[in-house]
């Protein structure tokens, strides 16, 4: 098995394994950034060049250095490949680069964009982007376009990351949609407006990195960060079932699928949970559900501004600050603290 | 008793003078300090026939603006909601329809938006977090009523009108006017420009 080192940690890998997914098996803080790669489908990778890092050396037989950075998600380890990735200010400085790039055509429509908060070109944007563009040609602009009834594709936003197209060919059954023309005029759309009525259409929503394909029952209804996600599932036989709900107040909002801490669709005993059109689009009331409890949300999101997980973390600061009490004294909660229905104010 | 704390003193019981025992020589000399009052420059004003002068930068009630052309700006980001401290603020958002782009600037805009002046504390952070130039806080004071429902300042008046503009520049740096008012930005561009 392999040995790689990247950002300093070294870890053991099995033969074939991308720099990225190393990175990963690592943990959030060496693995690079992707906007195109996405694991649950195969051949996805090596347009978006945001998980580019640095081989400082190739391997133990050859110590050489590769000559420029390459594309993480593409290349494989080697035994003793040692990889430089927040550690470079070499790559940092090329993915700034690359965010330019992927922001060159991109609208900075984010106040109207209902990905916003969520969106993964945003999140880029503010840990790599410059906040002024250089480019002074006008951007591309597209109409608004309805696939199907439930699907919306704003063209302006689109970075081409082809994921909804491998999506549609590795989980539908048959794909009508497709990225047309090419280079500065290539754009995603499907033959005469043919809508995509497949039953598992909508997964290509979840994995849209940015605000491209939106879910169109639940545009302009609320902002993410106003909205709660709660996990849930119910019987469906032609999906796994399992999903996050977005409350505001006691309305179902959206349905999406469960994603990971790399924004991708969570799997079940190996298999992606991609859920079907029916959960996603019709089954919008609290009674269609069984909760399983509140979506764990990182602290750092916007979405945990709705400060939905403070209860818990109270109560787990109050059992740490009752240990730490010399003589077992009890410490209580203020009235109805509890209560869960006390937690919106 | 067990010292709880070392801060305690020992109170010494002093017996009263000649002085202080016929009380009228104290009560005098209070009386006279009250009487003194009278001719002494008055420390309030009678608002609101008279006003105070504000400072350049003080904060008042919000407005929400229109750009030159006539069309609101807020397009209901929700940034202010998030933003603001004290959950003063809560908005719906519609979607512009044809023929409307005089009325709103984007495709988006804020059916219902709210702010409730008992609990907003003017800090300013939504205006600081408005990416669009929208809501502003003015030198004017927020109007007191009789009901809690009328202290919750919806559209009709927060956005200014046409015709009656709120004045928000005296607060501004020349920088950030500047920023404001070049029309080389997108924000600052009215649907009329883009026509052209």
């Amino acid at each position: 098995m392999p040995k790689v080192t990247i950002d300093g940690v070294t870890i053991e890998v099995p033969n074939g394994t991308t720099i990225l997914e190393a990175a990963r098996m690592i943990g959030p803080e060496v693995a690079p950034p992707t906007m195109c790669y996405y694991s649950k489908l195969k051949t996805s990778g090596g347009y978006c060049r945001t998980c580019l890092v640095k081989v400082s050396q190739g391997s133990e037989k050859d110590p050489r250095p590769m000559p420029k950075p390459v594309a993480s998600c593409r290349t494989q380890v080697m035994d003793g490949m040692v990889v430089e990735n927040n550690t470079s200010q070499e790559i940092q400085e090329a993915r700034a680069g690359v965010v330019e790039f992927l922001l060159v055509n991109h609208p900075l429509d984010c106040p109207v964009c209902d990905q916003a908060g969520e969106c993964h070109l945003q999140d880029l944007g503010y840990e790599h982007g410059k906040s002024e563009t250089r480019f002074e040609f006008p951007r591309r602009e597209f109409e608004r376009k309805d696939i199907g009834d439930k699907i919306q594709l704003h063209m302006n936003r689109c970075i081409l990351c082809y994921r909804c197209v491998k999506t549609a060919d590795q989980v539908t059954d048959c794909r009508v949609h497709g990225v047309m023309n090419r280079g500065e005029v290539a754009e995603i759309s499907t033959y005469i407006e043919k809508s995509i009525d497949n039953d598992f259409s909508g997964n290509v929503i979840d994995v849209c990195p940015v605000g491209a394909l939106t879910d169109k029952t639940f545009r302009f209804q609320s902002r993410v960060w106003f909205t709660k996600p709660v996990d849930a599932h119910r019987d469906c036989d032609k999906c796994c079932g399992k999903v996050r709900l977005w409350y505001k107040g006691n309305e179902v909002l959206r349905v999406t699928a469960r994603k990971d801490q790399w924004g991708e669709v969570e799997s079940y005993d190996g298999k992606t949970g991609w859920i079907c059109n029916t959960c996603r689009f019709d089954k919008k009331t609290t009674a269609d559900w069984t909760i399983d409890g509140p979506s764990k949300i990182s602290r750092h999101s916007v979405i945990s501004a709705n400060h939905y997980n403070s209860l818990k973390a109270l109560k787990s600061t109050l059992d740490r600050q009752k240990d730490a009490l010399p003589h077992g004294e009890k410490v209580t909660l203020g009235h109805g603290a509890l209560d869960p229905n006390n937690e919106s104010k | 008793m067990m010292q709880l704390t070392n801060r305690s003193m020992q109170v010494a019981k002093k017996e009263l003078t000649l002085m202080e025992r016929l009380y009228f020589p104290a009560i005098i000399k209070g009386m006279l300090i009250t009487l003194s009052h009278l001719f002494k420059r008055k420390a309030t004003i009678k608002y609101p026939d008279q006003t105070r002068e504000l400072s350049a930068v003080y904060r008042g009630q919000h407005v929400l603006k229109r750009d030159e052309a006539g069309a609101e700006r807020c397009t209901a980001c929700g940034l202010c909601a998030v933003a603001c401290p004290a959950e003063a603020i809560t908005m719906e958002s519609a979607e512009r329809k044809k023929g409307e782009e005089s009325m709103y600037r984007e495709e988006k805009y804020a059916k219902i938006y709210e702010i409730n002046m008992l609990r907003c504390i003017f800090c300013g952070l939504c205006e600081e977090a408005c990416p669009k130039e929208a809501i502003f806080l003015t030198d004017r004071i927020v109007p007191s009523s009789f009901t809690r429902g009328e202290e919750v300042f919806g559209k009709d008046k927060l956005v200014e009108t046409v015709e009656h503009r709120v004045d928000v520049t005296k607060r501004q740096t020349p920088e950030v006017l500047d920023f404001k008012t070049d029309k080389k930005h997108y924000h600052n561009q009215t649907f009329l420009d883009k026509k052209k």
